[in-house]
């Protein structure tokens, strides 16, 4: 079982989420971050006050998954979230030791879904 | 006997609510969205409570202070305290078409909106009992004189000829410079200006400028305390400057910033808002379009560059904008005044008398010193007695939390 964490851009997350649903890949937990990379940020002005932007919105995607399924998530996100420039983001795999099913207590493979 | 006028009653109804707007929720939302998330509550609360404390200091003392009978042209005695002697038939020499209780509820809003005003210079970090003793005081030691002064039958500046419509000098001026005294008593914000927090919600400040700029009408069109011909100039000249100084102001944004900002077209609204103030009963809308346009550049000077090159914490620019603007407001007042607006009032140095651009900085200059000297002692006073200041820890944690054991914003539910 593996745990991916994606950050990908704001905008991207429709178009991310469409290929998931085509693999089939429909679990998911979605949230708003700041971050930053190697993207320059965006320079703020408030009454003549400059904010220098260096961490930037971004969202992050956490997906569970069964081992079979991380190329296809990877490969899904990717074609949803790339475009080619600085600021497309990250996916990061992480080792995932239990999964747990609170509606019914199942584990394991069959909890991931 | 003086006679009620149902138009004029129903002007100066329409108008004391208009003028109520203004602080609650109009400077609430305006104070509010610039201030940290944390703090939102607290910048709000000081507007929403100076309106119930001023509600009644006024009824009490506060108005016969400002505009009861004279003593030595300084200030009001107490001889009206709680509205002794104060009815609803009209008082011939402040407005003899109008209940005289009416006419203590419409200026009773613009005591309410001064001390108001003042809250943007301690935003993020004022005690709030402090804050309480404070606005009290100030409006009882500062702004009851000063309108009196102005307004009061017999205060000197009415003596002297000083032309302030609305309140030029008595609301902006006053708030404005007693503002800078408090920022620099109490001192900056924890880390500024390396760390200057934007505002949490621009939104907010839209909104709240918007509703100021909708119950300005009542403070200038209302003070004409007449449903007639000069609310009508006043009404046209605040919508014209105020106009005239936000795109004054987005223009210097442009230039300057690199881009329009909404938080910049907000304040240059305010600041014409500020400046035709005191000009809105007695000048024409061309000269209205040049008093917009000159407040908007000298604000801009002086909250742009100025505060930032010295450094001081006015947080939201209550300086900035009513100070300077009200000052503005006074002297190009002087300039453009016309009788053939206002037979009441005079032609100003434009139109052959600079005499009354010399008045009107003697009432911009009175007003300043007195309400600096005067807001030092106070100031001081409480610093050194119940402390003005939150501790650094509660400044840190949020003025919300700390101050009020409340939270503006729920995060989960």
């Amino acid at each position: 079982m593996k745990l991916i964490i994606a950050i990908i851009q704001s905008d991207k997350l429709d178009e991310v989420m469409g290929q998931l649903d085509e693999k089939e890949i429909y679990l998911k937990t979605v949230s708003n971050v700041l971050g930053c990379g190697r993207q320059k940020g965006v320079t703020e002005v408030y009454r003549g006050v400059k904010e220098a932007g260096t961490l930037l919105k971004k969202v992050r995607l956490e997906i569970g998954v069964n081992d079979s399924y991380v190329q296809p998530t990877v490969d899904a996100i990717i074609k949803g979230a790339r475009t080619g420039s600085i600021g497309d983001g990250k996916i990061f795999v992480l080792p995932l030791e239990e999964c747990i099913r609170i509606r019914s207590g199942e584990t394991g493979k069959v909890a991931i879904g | 006997m003086p006679k009620i006028d149902s138009g004029d009653t129903a002007w100066v109804l329409a108008s004391t609510a208009l003028v109520l707007l203004m602080t609650a929720p109009g400077l609430a939302m305006f104070y509010g969205g610039l201030v940290r998330r944390k703090n939102v509550l607290s910048t709000m609360m000081q507007s929403f409570f100076i309106l119930c404390l001023i509600s009644i200091q006024w009824v009490l003392w506060g108005y016969s202070i400002g505009f009861g009978p004279d003593v030595g042209h300084l200030f009001g005695n107490l001889s009206w305290f709680g509205l002794n002697n104060v009815g609803l038939t009209p008082n011939a020499d402040y407005a003899p078409t109008i209940p005289h209780q009416l006419y203590v509820l419409f200026q009773m809003m613009f005591a309410v909106i001064t001390p108001a005003l003042i809250t943007g210079a301690f935003a993020e970090r004022i005690k709030f009992s402090t804050f309480v003793v404070f606005s009290l005081a100030w409006a009882t030691l500062v702004y009851d004189p000063i309108a009196h002064w102005v307004w009061g039958k017999d205060g000197w500046l009415h003596n002297l000829g000083a032309l302030d419509f609305a309140g030029g000098t008595v609301v902006h001026m006053s708030s404005g410079f007693s503002a800078l005294v408090l920022a620099l008593v109490m001192g900056r914000r924890k880390g500024y200006p390396r760390i200057t927090p934007p505002p949490h919600n621009v939104t907010y400040t839209l909104i709240g400028a918007a509703l100021l700029w909708f119950g300005w009408f009542g403070f200038n069109a209302g003070s004409a305390v007449q449903a007639n011909e000069l609310a009508v100039s006043a009404f046209i000249n605040t919508n014209t400057a105020t106009a005239a100084a936000a795109i004054g102001w987005v223009i210097l944004d442009w230039i300057f910033a690199g881009k329009p900002t909404i938080l910049g077209a907000a304040t240059g609204a305010v600041a014409g808002l500020v400046a035709i103030t005191p000009a809105s009963g007695f000048v024409s809308p061309i000269s209205s379009i040049w008093i917009g346009l000159i407040v908007a550049v000298v604000c801009y000077i002086f909250v742009v560059v100025i505060k930032q090159r010295l450094k001081y914490d006015d947080s939201l620019d209550t300086f900035g904008v009513h100070g300077v603007g009200g000052t503005i407001g006074a002297l190009t007042t002087g300039l453009f005044a016309q009788k053939i607006i206002n037979s009441g009032g005079a032609d100003g140095l434009f139109f052959g008398n600079p005499h009354q651009f010399l008045v009107n900085a003697i009432g911009a200059g009175s007003t300043i010193v007195y309400s600096v000297v005067m807001t030092l002692i106070i100031a001081l006073i409480l610093n050194a007695t119940m402390g003005l200041r939150v501790k650094e820890q509660d400044e840190a944690i949020g003025l919300d939390n700390t101050q009020h054991k409340e939270s503006a914003y729920t995060l989960i539910d």
